[in-house]
């Protein structure tokens, strides 16, 4: 059974198996550097539904199809599913997975719901209560635009430090036994908020989340700095990485060389312009179920610090001028 | 981290070293595409008083051939990309006010014809016609008054 290390920190002795993975991305993703990594791109941003938000639930069910069959598994050697997304009332993953009979948590994490999903998944199989348990998240710009911005159409300026909400969904298959990367240690986040109160900068909100939870997983684990090949954060973009780089260096904690963030990774910023980057709860959850896993399971990289972040905002606070409350989750994952 | 930098700091450096807004090529962008629309518009009156029109018909019709000119690029999806370039220059003129109205009408059409496109296509004209028509009453009371 798993030890608790810290105020935010346990390890894991079972070591959950990450059987698993899937990413299907959108169009733009599918330009973008990453886009070899993806299982699937899917081209039309309806993916042949009627609307966004149905389109985003395909997402969904699509990468829970993949990830059966890429794990050779069937929807009843499944315990329980993690999921959740950033549409009101998580309507993308209540959907998605609606015919799949398994049992369900829900989770709102914003952007760090990836992250999070894994966390509770892991201790899930540590407890001993599942023998699998499937986390899946997933983001679509134009559902998101549309609840968190203008309409599509409506012909308006982004902000510099604004970013792109990553279209897609990725998904991971956690067990007991297999021979995939492991989790190792699982730092959770908590609210952080500096006072940022701008939507349209939410590297700023997020990053002093990111650098607390990292923080506390070297304190607590106690862990050498140089233990991780990577260090990768959810969607902070090129301005929040940047802030969160100089915010670790000052707690003392210098992992420059081995640091990036998922939001800088998934886009050309130049090319695509994508201003600071990605974002949205697909963002780390594409990276992850494309990219960082398949470098994993080839040895390419063998630990990786893994920080889904999230802000934890909504129209209506930030209409009524409250700030912005942001979370990290982190999530050791090493391959032997 | 909290103890090393206030929340006041940490709100001004984030700021301080934020990427910047490109504030010259905005304002130039601005200028031409706001120019060439009230170009348009103006050729527009002109061949409508030179067709034989007086001023203030003529005045009116150009304004509706605008906001069908407006709307119409909303509804092939090109506005929004006049709007990313021009930004106030696309936004302030009729045609921005016609965008502002056709989008989220678009947008809503799967919520249905009444909750979808009825109650949210003045999402974003909403508060521009809220203020234009409590503005117009003041003037207007001002008008009264000193007549």
């Amino acid at each position: 059974m798993g030890t608790r290390l810290g105020k935010q920190t346990i390890r894991l002795d079972q070591k959950p198996v990450i059987q698993a993975w899937a990413s299907i991305a959108g169009a733009k993703e599918g330009q973008g550097p990453l886009a070899r990594y993806f299982d699937d791109i899917v081209e039309d941003e309806y993916f042949g539904e009627r609307s966004f938000e149905k389109a985003e639930s395909k997402f969904i069910r699509e990468t829970f199809a993949k990830i059966m069959m890429k794990g050779k598994v069937s929807p009843e050697d499944i315990q329980y599913i993690f999921g959740g997304d950033l549409l009101n009332q998580c309507i993308a993953v209540s959907y998605g997975i609606r015919e799949t009979e398994i049992p369900f948590y829900g989770l709102y994490g914003a952007c760090s719901t990836m992250a999070e999903s894994m966390s509770l998944g892991s201790m899930m199989i540590e407890g001993g209560f599942a023998e699998r348990v499937l986390c899946i998240t997933s983001s679509h710009f134009c559902s998101a635009e549309k609840q968190f911005r203008f309409p599509l159409e409506f012909g308006s300026q982004r902000p510099p430090t604004s970013q792109w909400t990553v279209t897609g969904s990725g998904g991971v298959l956690l067990g007991k036994t297999g021979d995939g990367p492991r989790i190792i240690h699982i730092t959770t986040g908590k609210i952080v908020d500096m006072g940022i109160s701008d939507a349209n900068d939410m590297g700023s909100a997020m990053a002093p989340a990111a650098c607390d939870t990292i923080t506390a997983h070297f304190t607590e684990t106690a862990l050498p700095q140089n233990h991780y090949d990577l260090i990768v954060t959810g969607d902070l973009g090129h301005h929040g990485k940047n802030l969160c780089a100089q915010l670790l260096e000052e707690n003392g904690i210098n992992v420059q060389e081995i640091y990036d963030d998922c939001g800088v990774m998934i886009f050309d910023r130049e090319k695509q312009q994508t201003d600071c980057g990605g974002s949205g709860c697909a963002c780390s959850a594409v990276v992850l179920g494309g990219y960082l896993l398949d470098k994993i399971s080839k040895k390419e990289l063998t630990r990786i610090l893994f920080v889904s972040t999230g802000a934890l905002h909504s129209p209506t606070s930030i209409l009524q001028g409250e700030s912005i409350p942001a979370i990290a989750h982190a999530v050791g994952i090493e391959m032997f | 981290m909290e103890e090393k930098r206030t929340k006041q700091e940490y709100k001004q450096w984030s700021q301080e070293t934020a990427p910047r807004t490109k504030k010259a090529r905005n304002l130039i962008l601005a200028f031409l595409v706001g120019g060439v629309i009230c170009s348009i518009g103006q050729i527009i009156l002109n061949l409508l008083i030179v067709a034989g029109m007086t001023k203030d018909d003529a005045s009116s019709v150009t304004t509706l051939c605008m906001i069908f000119l407006g709307a119409f690029l909303t509804g092939i999806n090109v506005y929004d990309n006049i709007g990313k370039a021009g930004g106030a220059g696309a936004a302030i003129p009729v045609t921005g006010f016609a965008n502002s109205i056709v989008s989220p009408a678009m947008e809503y059409k799967k919520e249905g014809y009444v909750m979808g496109v009825g109650a949210k296509m003045f999402l974003i004209a909403g508060p521009v016609l809220v203020y234009g028509i409590v503005t117009s009453i003041i003037a207007g009371i001002i008008y009264y008054l000193l007549t």
